[in-house]
């Protein structure tokens, strides 16, 4: 069982590249289907001791919309969209609106927004898995969208917890995607599994073993 | 003075009055809360996953059901706390996620283990708040014993 506690700055910055294509072509996604200009933050690879991840977006009982994909194939993963609950309830809109033109001030996240925002998630993570895989020439797959609206920290514990089987750590790769002009901050995750990271860093050239340390120190 | 210990993830924590344990964000997992009122000491567990299915080496018995209740009834007693006078309490274990993945099933699964595991040492469990969808966050009072649970959107629950 590899142990993914400690990184070189090769291996940060190699996943860091390979994601910031992904996330880059899903932007451009998300600003088509807006009509908007979207900017987003270079990744950022942080190693999260399990028992703090639902600490690293701020106030752990914020309530947040969370859209969880799990992608399957060469390197199993998991996908994690977060956003506050009126802008998600804004993003849904524009899906909406695009399909039946109605106006834009829904409040409740009724059937029709969950269903929007599944189908905005499905979107965003196709075509970042596509950037993914013609860079990588692994093939990946995506599963069917989950939706839930809950304290942000919940959300994160519970996508996180099968990380626990093998590792006290979770490879988070997070970044933040910003629709300026209506203000939509929505923030991406990348969950890569437990032997998918060593897949990954051989399929960039990277070479894929790190210092096999028995210490669980972490770094920030 | 009274401080609040936070609980995170896969982690056991025992303290005295009049300290508050608190658990945030529990989706799946569950928390183990066991209270000796005459002591007025308490411990709680926060525990991810049923059991070491892997078998890896465990640094953290709060992590799996089956380590974490010995090790959590361990550091109890330890404490000089009687298992005879032990209340105990869980609550977490929620579906978040419905639809078809497999982080479906893990929550009630958490429920049934810890349920099993505590049978098997004929501990009761004097109050529980466990399932359905929505994540929690659990407090702790070690001067009274009481445990609330804050959900989203439905009235705090007492145990």
């Amino acid at each position: 069982m590899e142990h993914v506690n400690k990184l070189t700055s090769i291996q940060r910055d190699a996943i860091k590249e390979v994601c910031n294509i992904g996330v880059g072509h899903a932007a451009t996604v998300l600003s088509q289907l807006m009509k908007k200009k979207v900017t987003m933050t270079v990744p950022r690879v942080n190693l999260v001791a399990l028992s703090e991840v639902g600490d690293i977006l701020g106030q752990p009982e914020d309530p947040m919309v969370g859209i969880y994909l799990r992608v399957f194939g060469d390197a199993p993963a998991k996908v994690l969209y977060l956003f506050p609950r009126e802008e998600a309830l804004f993003l849904a809109g524009f899906l909406l609106e695009e399909k039946k033109g109605t106006e834009n001030n829904r409040n409740i996240l009724g059937e029709l927004e969950i269903s929007a925002l599944k189908e905005i998630g499905n979107i965003l993570t196709g075509a970042y898995i596509y950037a993914f895989s013609n860079f990588t020439e692994l093939n990946l797959i995506t599963s069917v969208p989950a939706l839930t609206f809950d304290m942000v920290s919940a959300i994160l514990n519970t996508v996180l917890v099968d990380v626990g089987t093998s590792s006290d750590f979770a490879l988070l790769v997070e970044t933040k995607l910003t629709a300026c002009e209506v203000k939509i901050t929505g923030h991406f995750f990348l969950i890569p599994d437990a032997g998918s990271l060593s897949t990954i860093l051989k399929a960039l050239g990277v070479k894929g073993q790190w210092p096999k340390s028995s210490g669980s120190e972490c770094r920030k | 003075m009274a401080e609040v210990i936070r609980v995170g993830m896969s982690e056991i924590v025992v303290s005295r009055s009049p300290n508050v344990l608190a658990a945030v964000g529990l989706g799946s997992c569950v928390a183990v809360c066991v209270y000796d009122p005459v002591t007025a000491t308490g411990g709680m567990a926060h525990i991810m996953l049923p059991q070491n299915s892997l078998s890896v080496e465990v640094k953290k018995p709060g992590k799996f059901a089956d380590t974490a209740i010995p090790e959590l009834l361990e550091q109890f007693t330890r404490m000089g706390a009687a298992l005879s006078r032990a209340e105990i309490k869980i609550s977490g274990g929620a579906q978040m996620f419905g639809g078809d993945n497999h982080l479906l099933m893990i929550g009630p699964r958490n429920v049934e283990a810890v349920e099993r595991l505590l049978a098997e040492r004929n501990l009761k469990i004097a109050g529980k708040n466990v399932g359905e969808k929505s994540g929690r966050s659990v407090r702790f009072d070690l001067a009274t014993g009481l445990v609330s649970v804050k959900m989203l959107n439905s009235p705090e629950v007492i145990l």
